[in-house]
């Protein structure tokens, strides 16, 4: 334990108690050069034998897993806007389109979904609700310029292969009541199926919102009632492997390796795409003042982090800890001084 | 170097050449599509200067005026929690509250309040265990708490001032029994022993008992679910003031109303501590009070207060003179009691599900220039990201 056991820059796997801890590992996601391939959701199902995480269609863009959860370790984003992307054209704008698709996709996407959405954090009454989409002048199934008037607008399509952040101060593991939540000599953040009683605890702990309690049939399903994310590949990176989402990704966007070293490099990547243009242009989770102290995976975004579905300033829960401790024991010694008090006084 | 590599200029300069750290399995080295920069290859290269777009004109999918989300998907992960928690919430400060009362009706001798503290906390005790392990993804591992002492975490803390408090509770309780045993039980060496040790017993349960009813609220605080973090400075007072008006209202509804004073005293007390941290409360939250106010934790918040208040009216009016009006005020602080905590249960869970309570505050403390910044740190690794708001 070290002054900044709480909040603040610190290599964690020594404060956690590891000697001869090897460097931090983490993953830097370049975002910029993602395709939306989902050769990291795959794989990482594959190796790590994740269940299913539900069979539906979303409607929104390509995404259709939805959200990080106990059985969705790598999850693909897609966003699409209006703008351009850095200094590129498509050469279409004010030309006619058809009528858009977007509506008629998510309309048959509601009505063909009966079943219960909220595993994936969306529920179809939710989905009614939502603002009308934005039409992006996408191909339709009816000839450009039969539309009114509709003309094709910027188009940029933003992806992001989203992960468990192995935080330096992971309030995950801090709040995790039985030690199943452990920091491996790697600096990253597993739980240990055999210990973890499903309390719970550590899902809304997490300001990510990635760890979650595993939804399943009793019995059948693996690891069914306990709390389930991203290892950070622990058996293949003890063995001198790189996680199998990196290994997978055919366009690096995934990278893995020492924090220290992927931080320089994604300090010159983000100067490259700068100078080329891409003036949005930004890293997230790299900087180890912030109120994590850093992620161990962090990202070059495109876009504001919640554009991303990622929360713009992030703070651990536990570094309020102590504040806590403190207001918890006064208020049991204000209970304690009341009850002293109303069998002092006469009545 | 792999040979892809080393014939790339562009990979070069981009700086992207560094050793990989993994090397046994050959995948040292970049691959081609690591180097790409957006908006430079594959379509036609802007007339104008007005690269990047920036943040005019700039929407994303779900363009509401004040913040921005993923198609409106929850940020934080709502607890899987179920109603057995805020139960517990209710009970736990029950039995804490009873435990209080008792030992004081003991050294006091009031006989009736005693046993009524007594059977409340072992009551409540015991439905907060199995509301506490019926919770549990696998119950059966209950017992894997007790591996760990973490003052980190709030659960585990709350374990051991659980551990601590319930054989004592439930020591005394089992000692009020001791009547009903046949006389020649209750006057052998167990009844005799039974019975010396309920007082001091009793003693060391109400000690733990006001951390029984206190943790709770950092329990739920210290999570990332909005609604209840933002009320972590005020949060163990009002729990503190519920527990005390629940069991105060359960010692008026269980002592004759000469015996329950000191009951009306902690009910009416705990109401009024209760109320008024309450409020200030939610004045100090910002925009994560509006869960509280809204939907059906609104509801259950409205129904506490009204509840807590007119109970409160009655007991220090005429629950001093009637027994039937003392049990009508002591139900409905008990009431009141468990409407609040299933009302700061359900606005967390709100809160959670919404992004719009994610993004907001931490907006507004970027746009305060109060962002989360550790003293001390390291500069960020990059230029500086546009912040276009």
């Amino acid at each position: 334990m070290s002054g900044n056991s709480f909040s603040g820059p610190l290599d964690p796997a020594p404060d956690a108690g590891w000697t001869d801890a090897p460097k931090r590992k983490g993953f830097f996601t370049d975002t910029s050069v993602c395709i939306g391939c989902k050769a990291c959701e795959v794989a990482c199902k594959e190796w790590n034998a994740v269940p299913e995480d539900g069979l539906l269609m979303l409607g929104s863009s390509y995404d259709n897993s939805g959200s990080l959860g106990a059985s969705t370790w790598r999850h693909v984003k897609f966003i699409e806007q209006p703008k351009p992307l850095g200094a590129q054209e498509a050469g279409l704008e004010g030309t006619a389109a058809g009528p858009a698709m977007t509506d008629v996709l998510n309309r048959t996407a509601d009505s063909a979904l009966s079943g219960d959405r909220s595993l994936l954090g969306t529920t179809t009454a939710q989905v009614e609700v939502r603002p009308a989409p934005v039409d992006l002048g996408m191909p339709g199934a009816a000839l450009p310029g039969t539309a009114d008037g509709a003309q094709r607008t910027e188009f940029r399509w933003l992806m992001e292969s989203d992960v468990c952040k192995h935080c330096t101060h992971a309030a995950c593991l801090d709040v995790c009541p039985t030690g199943s939540l452990f920091r491996t000599e790697f600096g990253t953040v597993v739980v240990q199926d055999d210990i973890c009683n499903g309390c719970g605890y550590c899902v809304p702990a997490c300001p990510f919102g990635v760890i979650d309690r595993r939804i399943g049939e009793k019995g059948v399903t693996k690891n069914e009632g306990i709390a389930q994310k991203c290892t950070l590949c622990y058996d293949r990176i003890g063995d001198g492997l790189e996680p199998a989402c990196a290994k997978a990704c055919p366009t690096k966007s995934i990278q893995f390796g020492d924090v220290d070293e992927l931080r320089e490099r994604a300090a010159r990547r983000v100067e490259t795409l700068q100078a080329a243009g891409v003036h949005d242009a930004r890293l997230y989770g790299e900087d180890t003042s912030d109120g994590i102290g850093g992620l161990g995976a962090f990202f070059l975004l495109l876009d504001e982090p919640e554009v991303y579905g990622l929360p713009p300033d992030p703070v651990v829960t536990t570094r309020d800890l102590p504040q806590m401790w403190r207001k918890a024991g006064l208020a049991a010694l204000t209970m304690l001084a009341g009850a002293v008090a109303v069998f002092g006084a006469r009545g | 170097m792999t040979a892809a590599h080393s014939t790339d200029d562009t990979a070069r300069a981009t700086g992207h050449g560094g050793p990989n750290a993994v090397t046994r399995d050959g995948s040292a080295g970049p691959r081609p599509g690591e180097d790409a920069v957006v908006g430079q290859a594959g379509g036609r290269r802007r007339k104008g200067g007005r690269g990047g777009g920036g943040g005019k004109g700039e929407r994303s999918m779900v363009p509401p005026a004040e913040f921005t989300s993923y198609y409106g998907r929850p940020i934080v992960k709502a607890s899987p929690w179920e109603r057995d928690i805020p139960a517990y919430l209710f009970m736990g400060g029950v039995a804490a509250g009873s435990s209080l009362l008792a030992a004081g009706a003991d050294l006091t001798d009031r006989p009736a309040l005693r046993r009524t503290g007594r059977m409340g906390s072992i009551v409540g005790l015991t439905l907060s265990m199995v509301a506490l392990v019926h919770d549990l993804g696998r119950p059966e591992r209950f017992h894997h708490m007790l591996r760990v002492a973490k003052p980190t975490s709030p659960m585990s803390v709350g374990t051991w001032i659980l551990t601590a408090y319930g054989p004592f509770a439930g020591l005394a309780a089992v000692a009020e029994g001791r009547e009903l045993l046949p006389a020649g039980l209750r006057e052998g060496l167990v009844g005799r022993l039974l019975g010396r040790s309920a007082r001091p017993a009793g003693i060391v349960a109400a000690l733990t008992a006001p951390a029984v009813a206190s943790y709770t609220a950092v329990l739920l605080a210290d999570t990332a679910t909005p609604t209840w973090h933002a009320a972590h400075r005020h949060l163990p007072f009002v729990f503190v003031g519920s527990a005390s008006a629940a069991s105060g209202g359960l010692g008026m509804i269980g002592a004759p109303v000469g015996e329950a004073g000191p009951a009306r005293r902690l009910a009416v007390g705990g109401a009024l501590l209760e109320l008024a941290v309450g409020r200030r409360m939610e004045r100090a939250m910002g925009i994560t009070a509006e869960p509280l106010h809204t939907g059906h934790a609104g509801a259950l918040m409205r129904a506490s207060t009204a509840l807590t208040v007119l109970g409160s009216l009655g007991t220090a009016t005429v629950a001093r003179r009637s027994r039937a009006a003392a049990v009508v005020s002591g139900a409905a602080l008990m009431a009141g009691s468990a409407c609040l905590r299933f009302g700061v249960f359900e606005a967390g869970q709100a809160s959670a599900r919404d992004p719009r309570y994610t993004v907001v505050p931490q907006r507004e403390r970027l746009a305060r220039g109060q962002a989360e910044r550790h003293a001390g740190g390291g500069q960020p690794a990059g230029p500086p990201a546009e912040n276009p708001r």
